[in-house]
């Protein structure tokens, strides 16, 4: 393996900014290494070598011209397949779109286009963002570096076997319920779900409006802030972006001082479900944490344990109005109904989205259809509303007492494939961590704490903050990545 | 509140949805989905003990309309917009009929 692909991005940057080493050959080593490892991992649904290169080239030319570039500029990255980009297809993971390629780039490729990172690709998914495992791909799941019989989480488990298994030093995920961080923590990796509004939403397929936001994958913290910095800021595309100064996320990223800084501990997020190896390694980092300076508090949430519930009535009944717009007259794919040789723009939309949509999505939107339907709107939807409020006076409380709260990211580590698949509900409870931060709108951070010593698999820590204080997740990820080294994988398990 | 589903109750919500479901998929969403909804349901409980009125949060962030400013800027060529349609003619998108055949 090339030396080049475990560089962290900042290591990366440091490079190409003094001269010792280009961005193509940076982004040469990375497309070597897709191609040594992905029929492993299935981390790409798509490589865009061409593309990469070019974007590669045209930085060095730029910067041998002696033009001052962005810091990230000739850093190459992986970006999730949810997220348009011209020139290269956009499935969303699902078979209704297949092959297509969008006419427009969503806002924050324009922005990695503008900051010269070269594009190597699109990344696996769960279909539309609908999972925790990645094995509802329509596409075949990735698998996780740390051991291919293995989910790698997901949604964005993709971007994490990407970044984790050195195809990518940096990599674009979307977190509806937990979708960036808890794929962190399934292989290792430091994943950020920014404040809601931080980042634009503007050409993102769309799964839940209310609850969806990008984030940055990277194995380092200060890395995240980096691509964090490229991509976050006001669009006037998207309506719910937050207008307002990005937060200083890599200055808090070079700082990760925790001395003085109060850290609420969750008890709700402990005790039954929570593998002992993952809570072992948990209590280690709070240990660590206390040392360095941190004051330490137990704080009670207890509306979060409801999260699940209500995530589980807003995002399908989200899912059911955002799909709708998957009708096979505009784009995607369109089939027929059998024998009827001239069916109706109805029949053809249903016929296709029979087709198209896979077993999970047309559980959310039979689901969401279900909750928001005459006569049981109140009942579900309505009240799923009102937990969703509970929830956010809980983070309310709780950051009047504490500057953070740390949990643990997911209750195991990563599971086998198919361990899970029939069982909606026990995949579902795997969010319980990652859910309520989504439901508020508040940033969260995975930052890998080690191995558990009962799987030997990764085992991830999360910090919340308040709404436009991702700075403090920077901070506070920074100082445990110094006290808890994170993982390093030698090479993929097979 | 407990509403068993059943399969005529998924198979109604599916055309709601505009997806014709098989009569396989139809058996396992009809098995699944109780003990989802079930679960779920506990936000009534919830809510119910919470006592006090509590409002309604449909979004993470206050959201007031954003209008640009009213003047031309590009957009999609026609090219572009029709690029991914399933089917095109005389530049528009071509769609299966829409009104019945006696309409």
């Amino acid at each position: 393996m090339s030396d080049l692909t475990r560089l962290h991005a900042s290591d990366l940057a440091a490079q190409l900014a003094d001269g010792s080493v280009t961005s193509v050959e940076a982004t040469q080593a990375q497309i070597d290494r897709i191609a040594a490892v992905d029929g492993d991992l299935n981390a790409f649904l798509h490589v865009d070598a061409e593309g990469a290169l070019a974007t590669a080239a045209d930085v060095d030319a730029r910067r041998a011209a002696g033009e001052s570039l962005p810091t990230l500029a000739g850093v190459p990255i992986a970006v999730k397949d949810l997220i348009n980009t011209v020139g290269q297809p956009t499935t969303a993971g699902s078979k209704i779109l297949e092959g297509w390629v969008p006419p427009y780039d969503a806002t924050v490729v324009t922005r990695l286009r503008a900051a010269g990172l070269p594009i190597l690709g699109k990344t696996n998914l769960d279909e539309f963002a609908m999972g925790s495992s990645n094995e509802h791909s329509a596409y075949g799941p990735a698998r996780n570096p740390w051991d291919t019989g293995r989910i790698p989480g997901g949604s964005s488990g993709g971007s994490a076997a990407a970044v984790a298994a050195f195809e990518a030093p940096l990599a674009l995920g979307t977190d509806t319920g937990g979708s960036i961080r808890q794929p962190g923590a399934m292989t290792g990796i430091v994943g950020v779900k920014p404040t809601y509004g931080g980042v634009s939403r503007y050409g993102v397929i769309a799964m839940a409006s209310s609850l969806d936001q990008v984030g940055p994958m990277a194995r380092s913290v200060l890395d995240a802030a980096l691509l964090h910095e490229v991509i976050a800021g006001h669009d006037p595309r998207d309506s719910t972006s937050i207008d307002a100064p990005v937060p200083s996320v890599v200055e808090a990223a070079r700082r990760g001082d925790v001395a003085g800084l109060r850290i609420g501990v969750v008890r709700e997020f402990a005790g039954e479900g929570f593998q002992p190896g993952v809570q072992r390694r948990f209590d280690e980092a709070v240990a660590k944490l206390a040392d360095a300076g941190a004051e330490i508090v137990e704080v009670s949430c207890p509306s979060f344990t409801h999260g699940i519930a209500a995530y589980y009535l807003v995002m399908p009944s989200e899912v059911s109005s955002n799909l709708a717009r998957f009708d096979a007259m505009r784009y995607g794919l369109r089939v027929s109904p059998d024998g009827n040789p001239s069916p109706s723009a109805e029949q053809v939309m249903a016929a296709t989205r029979d087709a198209g949509f896979g077993d999970e999505v047309k559980r959310r939107i039979i689901l969401g259809t279900y909750a928001l339907s005459s006569g049981y709107y109140d009942a579900y939807y309505g009240s799923a509303q009102k937990v969703r409020t509970l929830i956010a006076q809980d983070f309310t409380a709780a950051f009047e007492q504490v500057d953070v709260l740390f949990s643990p990211t997911a209750p195991t580590t990563a599971w086998r494939l198919g361990e899970k698949s029939d069982d909606p509900l026990a995949m579902y409870l795997e969010d319980v961590c990652t859910i309520p931060a989504n439901l508020a709108g508040v940033p969260g951070i995975n930052v890998p704490i080690g191995l558990a010593d009962d799987s030997g698999l990764p085992v991830g820590g999360q910090f919340l903050a308040p709404a436009q204080a991702d700075e403090r997740l920077y901070n506070a990820g920074a100082a445990l990545e110094r006290l808890v080294p994170a993982p390093v994988l030698e090479e993929v398990v097979r | 509140m407990s509403s068993p589903l059943s399969r005529e109750d998924v198979a109604h919500l599916a055309s709601l949805a505009r997806i014709s479901l098989s009569e396989d998929e139809l058996d396992r969403l009809g098995a699944e989905l109780p003990a989802i909804l079930d679960h779920v349901a506990a936000v009534q409980g919830v809510v119910e003990s919470a006592g006090a009125d509590v409002a309604p949060m449909s979004h993470p962030v206050p959201i007031t309309n954003v209008f640009r400013a009213d003047e031309p800027s590009p957009g999609l060529s026609r090219d572009e917009a029709l690029s991914g349609a399933p089917a095109s003619e005389e530049d528009r998108f071509l769609v299966p009929k829409i009104l019945g055949e006696e309409a």
